[in-house]
């Protein structure tokens, strides 16, 4: 089989897969999977107002999901895109609060921000990484600690001790009325058109240019790049700093779309951890994570209609869904089992 | 290369399973109910939005409920469509869908619980002028919105009078979670209910900074018991937990211990058991209520008879019924208690208004 093949059909028969399993466990729980499904399926697509909210929860996971793969082309594991995700939102909120401009300048800054607050806090662990060999995994998870609280205080700061900001004014918003109108006010945004952009610019990075040929080099083999005259750590640190800059933007999504604003956070959003299971799903490319982000996304919004259109308990729905992912995730493994063996007999 | 690609590959596996699964839980929404087949159109439907926290917090979202429940039983209602129901939210981001789900399945009156819903809430109020909601904790100033509040320093006061009798040490802990307005108005209250009865006892104010560290709240109130403080009251949520978890302890080491908790916004009785050597002790000296379920009924009543009471904001204290301090199974005398009944008087009376504000308490002691 081609790798392109394997690529497509592998995940296609392990959602197949999942959807057998979760079949099986409603089943022994007592309950009629065809029902569930059905209710996950209207939970989806069921009317406009659901598939307005599906995209809604694709949007940010498209631009997280990219921001984990294109890091990983470069052989970087960036877990940090939660929190690259967090001071993205503040910053793009910051902005749309405190500025009044006409939207043509407003909204792009507001990005901007965004995207320059998530690539700063990409930076610091790209350049450590980079100069002093400093593993990213673990930085980059301190750093999503360090995004929280430091995020937190900012947003009292700003808001006199309140637990959130104020609306961001409409100039800098990416909120729709069209959008509104035919999807019965859900909250889906103008966002999904710059996650796509994103996901096209981002293609193309890494097809088409020598930028994307350079650091895919340093993703196969470090030595063998710095042999050929790369600058290797160079590359360590652009790669790290777009990857961190998609995860700003992916919060540019929540705070200029979704919520127009940013409250205190208890805890971490997981939007960014999840784009480490979209990245993979995806197999690490721009296409494929169109294809993970609207499988979770999907899922993770869907899965809210279970309970109440199916009567099945919230608790059961979280183990189908993390069952589905799981086979889609473990469908990966055994391609790569797959290959190698194929590889080692090749050798042979 | 390969065995390092392979290797850092199972690990981003592994990881991404990891922190998929811990995020996984947020966003799930999570929708509760049977998908009765009521007629909406004959009977009088009511439906309520958990934040967070979820319908067993043993807290606010628990007594929202439970007042809905009481005026579906009270109305003849069925739990579904048509009747009562409740949909919990797994992240600030479910909040708008929930409300509208519940618009949608045709629910007559909507509650958000929560501070949290006044953004979300204010927004849909707008977008949906024909349906009707409330907010608990919160105020949308909304024509279609019904706000709630409770007088929390109402109740915090009661409490304050009973610590303040009760001491034997006279030196009573007050353990806040974050330093917001809202803990102010308990602590304000509190400290003034003190002062009323007992000018001599100093109280220990000690703010942990969160409300969901039971271990934050176990150290301060150590630091206190071990000052010779003898009641500790907590506005704290679950940090909160961990001074009864010390009250406890020093109960096990010590069964004759002087060491007491007041708890907070319902009745915390059954946190404070404790069995030593087979004999079962209580730590709970009594709790300060607040009684989320009557303003809740209360409000879907008067929706019900047609006087929904939209754009404005209702205070539920002593008089409403809204707050008050739990039954303290007899350990305290009848002096005291006649003491709580006399304060309830003035209070209701309107003769003693109690502080919210560290100005107004300072106002307050002068007097």
């Amino acid at each position: 089989m081609s790798n392109r093949m394997t690529n497509i059909v592998v995940p296609v028969l392990a959602v197949i897969l999942g959807l057998i399993v979760g079949a099986i466990i409603m089943a022994i729980s007592g309950y009629n999977p065809v029902v569930g499904y059905q209710a996950l399926w209207e939970g989806i697509l069921g009317d406009s107002y659901n598939i307005g909210e599906s995209v809604r929860t694709i949007t940010p996971y498209l631009l997280a999901g990219l921001a984990v793969a294109f890091a990983f082309r470069t052989g970087l594991f960036n877990i940090g895109v939660e929190g690259q995700l967090i001071v993205g939102w503040f910053a793009a909120v910051w902005i749309g609060v405190v500025f009044d401009l006409p939207m043509i300048v407003h909204l792009p800054l507001a990005l901007l921000a965004a995207a320059i607050a998530g690539a700063i806090w990409a930076f610091v662990p790209g350049v450590l990484k980079a100069y002093l060999g400093v593993n990213e995994v673990v930085v980059t998870i301190m750093m999503n600690y360090v995004a929280l609280h430091v995020t937190n205080a900012l947003i009292k700061n700003m808001s006199d001790g309140s637990d959130s900001t104020e609306r961001i004014h409409e100039s800098a918003s990416l909120k729709s009325s069209f959008f509104e109108q035919i999807t019965d006010i859900s909250r889906m945004h103008n966002g999904i058109f710059i996650a796509l952009l994103a996901v096209f610019v981002i293609w193309f990075i890494l097809q088409k240019t020598t930028l994307g040929y350079e650091l895919k080099a340093v993703g196969f083999n470090r030595h063998a790049s710095e042999y050929a005259g790369m600058n290797v750590k160079k590359n360590i640190v652009v790669s790290m700093v777009i990857s961190g800059a998609l995860a700003g933007l992916a919060g540019a999504m929540e705070g200029l779309g979704t919520f127009g604003y940013v409250a205190v956070k208890s805890g971490f959003t997981g939007i960014g951890f999840d784009g480490i299971a979209v990245s993979v799903l995806g197999a690490n490319s721009p296409l494929g994570v169109v294809f993970g982000a609207t499988l979770f996304g999907s899922l993770k919004y869907g899965a809210g209609n279970m309970p109440s259109a199916a009567g099945i308990p919230e608790e059961l729905v979280s183990v189908i869904i993390a069952i589905i992912i799981f086979f889609v995730a473990s469908g990966y493994i055994f391609k790569l089992l797959l290959e190698k063996f194929s590889k080692k007999k090749e050798v042979k | 290369m390969k065995k390092r690609t392979w290797f850092l590959m199972t690990l981003l596996l592994s990881l991404g399973l990891v922190l998929a699964a811990c995020g996984g839980g947020d966003d799930e929404g999570s929708k509760s109910g049977d998908n009765g087949d009521g007629d909406s159109e004959d009977k009088f439907s009511v439906a309520m939005v958990t934040d967070v926290g979820g319908v067993d917090d043993k807290s606010f979202n628990q007594s929202a409920w439970e007042g809905i429940q009481e005026f579906g039983k009270d109305n003849g209602l069925e739990k579904g469509d048509g009747g009562y129901d409740y949909l919990q939210s797994k992240s600030d981001a479910d909040y708008t869908t929930n409300i509208n789900k519940l618009i949608r399945r045709g629910f007559d009156l909507i509650f958000g619980i929560g501070y949290l819903f006044e953004k979300p809430m204010g927004e849909i109020a707008d977008q949906r002028p024909d349906s009707q909601f409330a907010i608990v904790d919160g105020v949308v100033d909304k024509p279609n919105v019904a706000s709630i509040l409770f007088k929390d320093h109402e109740g915090a006061f009661l409490a304050g009078v009973v610590a303040g009798l009760f001491t034997e040490t006279n030196k009573i802990g007050f353990v806040g979670g974050m330093e917001i307005p809202v803990i102010e108005r308990f602590e304000s209250g509190f400290r003034a209910g003190v002062q009323s009865v007992n000018p001599d006892a100093e109280v220990q104010i000690n703010y942990t900074g969160a409300f969901d560290k039971a271990e934050l709240g176990k150290a301060a109130a150590n630091q206190m018991y071990s000052s010779g403080v003898d009641i500790i009251f907590h506005a704290a949520g679950a940090t909160g937990n961990g001074v009864f978890n010390e009250a406890k302890e020093i109960k096990q080491k010590d069964p004759d211990a002087n060491v007491w908790v007041i708890g907070v916004d319902r009745d915390q009785y059954d946190e404070g058991a404790v069995t030593v050597d087979g004999k079962e002790y209580n730590v709970t000296l009594t709790s300060s209520l607040k009684l989320v379920s009557v303003g809740v009924k209360d409000v879907s009543e008067r929706t019900m008879n047609g006087n929904f009471p939209g754009g404005e904001t209702i205070e539920y204290g002593l008089k409403e019924g809204g707050v008050g301090i739990a039954d303290s199974r007899g350990v305290l005398s009848e002096d005291i208690l006649a003491a709580v009944d006399e304060w309830t008087d003035k209070i209701v009376n309107g003769e003693v208004v109690v502080p919210q504000t560290y100005d107004e308490l300072e106002a307050f002691s002068a007097e």
